[in-house]
């Protein structure tokens, strides 16, 4: 199993949630968060007061899935998420040890 | 059925039986109690809108305000410090303000027959407001007292203990306010222009009684207290610009009762005022916006709200002297004065007036002042008569330019007014309660530490 956690623009969720669908995914857990990496951020004015606002919102997007579909889970993401600016994101995939479905106690790949 | 027969007939009769008597024309005594009574109610029917006009600019119009201007952890202190004048101002003007402000008292201020608002009934105060209710004017003079010290609140916000506040405001109301309102407006009072002062002073709606008084004590605030820990370091920026925006939306609806409502009847005199309210006002917005969009590149929502509130600042002590025209003038110079106040002068001098009350109030309310000795014309107001019976002249524009010294002293007298009481009320209030918080406090925030809730809970 392998973990994907891809960091997106969040007006990209929608299409990105929907084509991840149409390729059956189905589970997924969405995070509002703030971050930064080249992207710069903006600047504030309030009564002449300068404020510099580098962390930007963005919205992470976390999945687990069976080995074989992460890379098709990648492409996906790479073709919905993608505007061709800077601040498009971070993909970042990894190794799962387990997974245990609560309700049941399914293991593995089952809990998927 | 039987009974609306009746009825019917009874109308029917009433309305036959006048027109067949040979009734005899009323007496012109009866005339003239007729006219009265439908005068009184008509400006009355203005006065109590006026009066809930006029509240409604402290809750909600500057509670909101404030507490968009402020971090999310301060939005409930806030909007209590507004709130709690609504409450500790009215009772003590049930008790002793009013006739401290209004009673027969020196030149500095008033007596003591009002006390326990003894005597302030249906029957009309010929002095102040002949043709409505005295109870009407003293509500209406209350609504002003409410809003004066509730401005204040701007230079401490995120820092003051709420009990400090308490006895703060109650203070500054005895020590500042009314003597203040007694000498501009009470009857005797020193620069009453209208009755009696020996400085006459033109203040239509509280330049210097409610703007300049609270700018500047804002201001000495501000400066005892210290700045707020982090300033300007940290990021402080406004929590909510959408409560500003509606905070600064009702202020500008609730001024027309303010200024419109100070000509304390429904007539012409009124809608002068009204008009120059709402053209002061767009002119200052139109001002400020304009010397931000060529400093910082861009127009901002806040930069509207405030040039408009620092417009209706200064065109109050005006709003019933002066004609459209100047008061676009005042209103569209006031929004550059006011801008250049908050924006360049106070990051010079580094003092963290943190809502800007001085910048805006202290700064537009004598520019106000000081303006209304230039445009005032009897055009407008022909109330001051000389001993022939016609109008006399009023400002710069009708000849008198020795008005503008008047208001320059009325000014000065009203900056010293409000710097020393309100040096003495901080050095109380220090010596007793203590002023500030503690840093915990205000790392947590005033809602929290002061009142134990929050503004906002969204995991509800």
């Amino acid at each position: 199993m392998k973990k994907v956690e891809a960091i997106i623009q969040p007006h990209k969720l929608e299409e990105v949630k929907d084509a991840l669908k149409q390729i059956g995914i189905d589970g997924m857990t969405i995070i509002d968060v703030r971050g930064h990496g080249r992207q710069k951020g903006h600047k504030e004015v309030y009564r002449g007061q300068e404020y510099q606002v580098d962390l930007l919102p963005k919205v992470k997007i976390e999945m687990v899935v069976p080995s074989e579909r992460a890379e098709e889970v990648v492409k996906t993401l790479l073709q919905t998420a993608r505007s061709g600016k800077i601040g498009d994101g971070k993909i970042f995939v990894s190794e799962v040890a387990e997974a245990i479905r609560i309700r049941n106690e399914d293991r593995g790949e089952a809990a998927l | 059925m039987q009974k609306k027969l009746m009825q019917i007939g009874l109308i029917l009769g009433s309305l036959i039986v006048p027109a067949l008597a040979d009734t005899p024309a009323p007496t012109p005594a009866a005339l003239e109690a007729g006219i009265k009574s439908a005068q009184t109610s008509g400006d009355n029917a203005w006065m109590l809108a006026s009066c809930a006009l006029v509240l409604m600019m402290t809750g909600p119009g500057l509670a909101l305000f404030y507490a968009g201007l402020v971090r999310k952890k301060n939005v409930l202190g806030t909007m209590m410090q507004s709130f709690s004048l609504m409450i500790i101002a009215t009772v003590l003007w049930a008790i002793v303000g009013y006739s401290l402000a209004f009673g027969e008292g020196t030149s500095f201020i008033g007596g003591l027959q009002y006390t326990f608002l003894n005597g302030v009934g249906g029957d009309p105060q010929p002095d102040y407001a002949p043709t409505i209710p005295h109870q009407s004017f003293m509500m209406f003079q209350l609504m002003f007292a409410i809003i004066t010290p509730a401005l204040i609140a701007g230079a401490f916000a995120e820092r003051m203990k709420f009990g400090a506040m308490v006895l703060f405001m109650t203070l500054w109301s005895l020590i500042v306010y009314y003597p203040m309102a007694h000498m501009v407006w009470g009857k005797g009072g020193m620069l009453n222009a209208f009755l009696g002062g020996k400085i006459p002073c033109f203040d239509f709606a509280g330049g210097t009684v409610v703007h300049v008084t609270s700018g500047v004590s804002a201001l000495v605030c501000a400066l005892y207290l210290g700045k707020r820990s982090g300033y300007p370091g940290e990021p402080m920026k406004p929590h909510s610009m959408v409560l500003s925006f509606i905070g600064a939306c009702l202020l500008w609806v609730g001024w027309f009762g303010f200024n419109a409502g100070s000509a304390l009847s429904s007539g012409a005199l009124a809608s002068s005022a009204f008009v120059a309210t709402h053209f002061g006002a767009a002119a200052a917005a139109l001002g400020w916006l304009l010397m931000e969009w060529m400093q910082h590149g861009k127009p901002s929502v806040l930069g509207g709200i405030s040039g408009a509130v620092a417009g209706l600042v200064v065109i109050t002590p005006a709003s019933g002297f002066v004609k459209p025209m100047p008061a676009l003038i005042m209103g569209f110079l006031g929004g550059v004065v006011c801008y250049l106040m908050v924006v360049k002068v106070k990051g010079k001098f580094g003092y963290d007036d943190s809502l800007d009350a001085f910048g805006v109030h202290g700064a537009g309310g004598s520019l106000g002042a000081i303006l209304t000795g230039v445009f005032a014309t009897n055009l407008v107001n022909n109330g001051l008569k000389d001993a022939a019976g016609n109008a006399q002249k009023l400002g710069l524009v009708d000849g008198n330019a020795g008005q503008v010294v008047n208001q320059l002293i009325g000014t000065a007298i009203a900056w010293a007014l409000a710097i020393v009481g309100t040096l003495i009320i901080l050095k109380i209030c220090d010596m007793t309660v203590g002023l500030r918080v503690s840093t915990d406090h205000e790392t947590e925030g005033l809602d929290l530490s002061q009142h134990g809730e929050e503004g906002y809970i969204l995991e509800g």
